[in-house]
């Protein structure tokens, strides 16, 4: 889904990435990250996908693009074989969400992840309205969503907090403009930079 | 419509001998294959298409004096396919052991006179790929762009990229396994005793007694066929539709589906060679990349310097996603570059010969990456 939203995140994303990392995004869509941190960084990256359309955007975006279900984990693949691994808006869309953080930990030496803010000004309205939230962030219906976790930035930070999480950085944005005050408020995305415990 | 349109078969005789990996070696052989598109001047845009356990080299296009005789991954290989014969050089080849002119158990056995029969040594995909790679020097290929098969045909391609891991750029493996499971074995087993045992095998001599082992051929097909398919594409085709509307109470063939393995049995006798069946089937069993690693396919596969494309289909049971996930994850951990697609496809094995199209469509995307 990364497509929706521009290029804003690949940016901060590829600030967190350093030359020739090995890199690991999760639901890549059709790898135009992977494409993006090839050009820019020199990353040796791939992809999981389950959508076909997606693999095959994905292949012909010149990724290594494999094809598996993230709900059922990560566990062929080594500990520790990734510098980084990514999440870029598709936190939201599974189910086993601190088992698969966890795994992306013990996957990738850090991770980032990145979602839609339910906590955003906008979607607090339309609540007090009495509608579901769908914003440019949250573009989907209730009843065509391929979301299935409604979190804000605060929740996710007490899921971090309970689990043994390391936050190492979270930046937020509105509309692609970095928000500093009140984010759970203001902001319609955050991006993570993740660790394990020391 | 973009066919390779007509093709002639070729003929190439070694006459250097090759050491097989069962110990034996063979003085002289020769492999029959077929060529379409172009070598460009570079010699860098050869495709390696292995075939499986009936196929042949006969991959693309027809023959002049058999229209009807089209090549088993036509809707693969041509101008404009996914296999683009107007991009790429592609050749096919009858695999050592095989029944289709390539040397095998019904040539002639040069020591003896008589055709080989029971004594043609058990070949490997090993030592088909060691042919191959003989083929390959004769054309003048130091390195294919990449090699290509489904099944048995992925094994060779895979097998290439450890035992000549400086002449293969891209595999591609598709619908196949780094090797067989106890069930896979367990079934070839069965359609190796339906041979071994139907009196007519004669120990494997039966060409001299003019007949062919009919009754085993056609239960190892039938056979054979089951594990193809999947449960639910059977079931679509054939339900539990009666022959004649009405049951029999005897033996005869009730439901559509007695009639169509019985067919596909029968027809494969007419043309398929009993021998050629053992030994293919003992080269799946005996496939294990893995096995001097203790049986570690990691370390196996550190040999390997290609990049993959790596496929599976939902319904296979015979070669299911499972393996073919192994091998992905075995080539992650080597650091190779890898694309893997799980396609939906009911169809069971056997969706790797049809024209899918998302199938079709990853394949073309993944060879059009493919420099030349």
């Amino acid at each position: 889904m990364t497509e929706i939203f521009g290029r804003f995140d690949f940016d901060v994303i590829a600030r967190w990435i350093r030359e020739g990392e090995r890199v690991l995004d999760l639901g890549c869509g059709d790898g135009s990250l992977l494409k993006f941190l090839q050009a820019e960084k020199g990353i040796r990256g791939y992809g999981v996908e389950n959508d076909p359309g997606n693999v095959l955007a994905a292949i012909r975006n010149g990724v290594n693009v494999l094809q598996f279900d993230l709900e059922q984990g990560l566990q062929g693949f080594d500990d520790d074989s990734f510098d980084h691994v990514i999440m870029s808006l598709s936190l939201q869309t599974v189910r086993h969400t601190v088992p698969l953080v966890q795994e992306m930990l013990r996957v990738g030496h850090e991770a980032v992840v990145s979602f839609p803010n339910f906590g955003h000004r906008s979607h607090r309205e339309a609540i007090a309205r009495g509608r579901m939230p769908v914003s440019e962030a949250l573009p989907y219906q209730w009843y065509n969503s391929p979301n299935v976790r409604f979190f804000t930035i605060a929740d996710f930070e007490a899921l971090c907090a309970d689990n043994g999480i390391v936050v190492h950085e979270g930046l937020f944005f509105d509309e692609g403009r970095a928000v500093s005050d009140d984010p759970n408020l203001n902001a319609d995305v955050a991006l993570y930079r993740l660790g394990r415990q020391p | 419509m973009n066919s390779v349109g007509t093709v002639t078969p070729q003929r190439a005789a070694f006459d250097t001998p090759i050491l097989l990996q069962g110990g034996v070696s063979l003085p002289a052989f020769e492999l029959v294959y077929e060529t379409y598109g172009e070598l460009n001047a570079e010699r860098s845009n050869a495709v390696l298409v292995c075939h499986a356990l009936s196929g042949s080299h006969h991959v693309a296009g027809i023959y002049a004096d058999q229209p009807d005789n089209i090549g088993w991954w036509d809707n693969l290989v041509g101008p404009g396919k996914p296999l683009d014969t107007n991009r790429f050089f592609v050749v096919g080849v009858n695999n050592l052991g095989g029944c289709y002119g390539s040397t095998g158990p019904m040539s002639l056995n040069p020591v003896t006179g008589k055709r080989y029969g029971a004594d043609f040594p058990v070949v490997t995909v090993e030592d088909w790929v060691a042919a191959q790679a003989r083929l390959a020097d004769r054309l003048g290929i130091a390195s294919w762009a990449a090699v290509v098969g489904g099944s048995v045909g992925g094994m060779q391609a895979l097998e290439w990229t450890l035992q000549y891991p400086e002449r293969v750029r891209h595999a591609l493996v598709i619908a196949s396994t780094p090797k067989l499971t106890t069930q896979n074995i367990a079934f070839n087993e069965v359609a190796r005793q339906a041979i071994l045992t139907d009196p007519d095998f004669h120990g494997g001599h039966f060409y001299e007694h003019g007949v062919v082992p009919a009754r085993g051929l056609r239960l190892a097909r039938m056979l054979g066929h089951i594990t193809y398919l999947s449960g639910n594409q059977m079931a679509e085709k054939f339900g539990r539709e009666l022959r004649h509307g009405k049951l029999s109470y005897g033996y005869s063939t009730d439901f559509q589906v007695e009639s169509y393995l019985r067919y596909q049995g029968d027809k494969f006798t007419t043309y398929f060679d009993a021998n050629t069946y053992l030994i293919t089937t003992k080269a799946l069993d005996y496939f294990d990349p893995a096995r001097s690693y203790g049986g570690d396919l990691q370390a196996a596969l550190a040999r390997a310097k290609a990049s993959f494309f790596v496929a599976s289909f939902t319904t296979d049971w015979r070669f299911a996603p499972e393996r073919s996930r192994e091998l992905v994850y075995a080539l992650l951990h080597n650091g190779r570059d890898v694309c893997y697609a799980e396609v939906d496809c009911d169809a069971g094995h056997d969706s790797f010969l049809l024209d899918d199209a998302q199938y079709h469509a990853d394949v073309a995307a993944y060879l059009d990456r493919i420099e030349t």
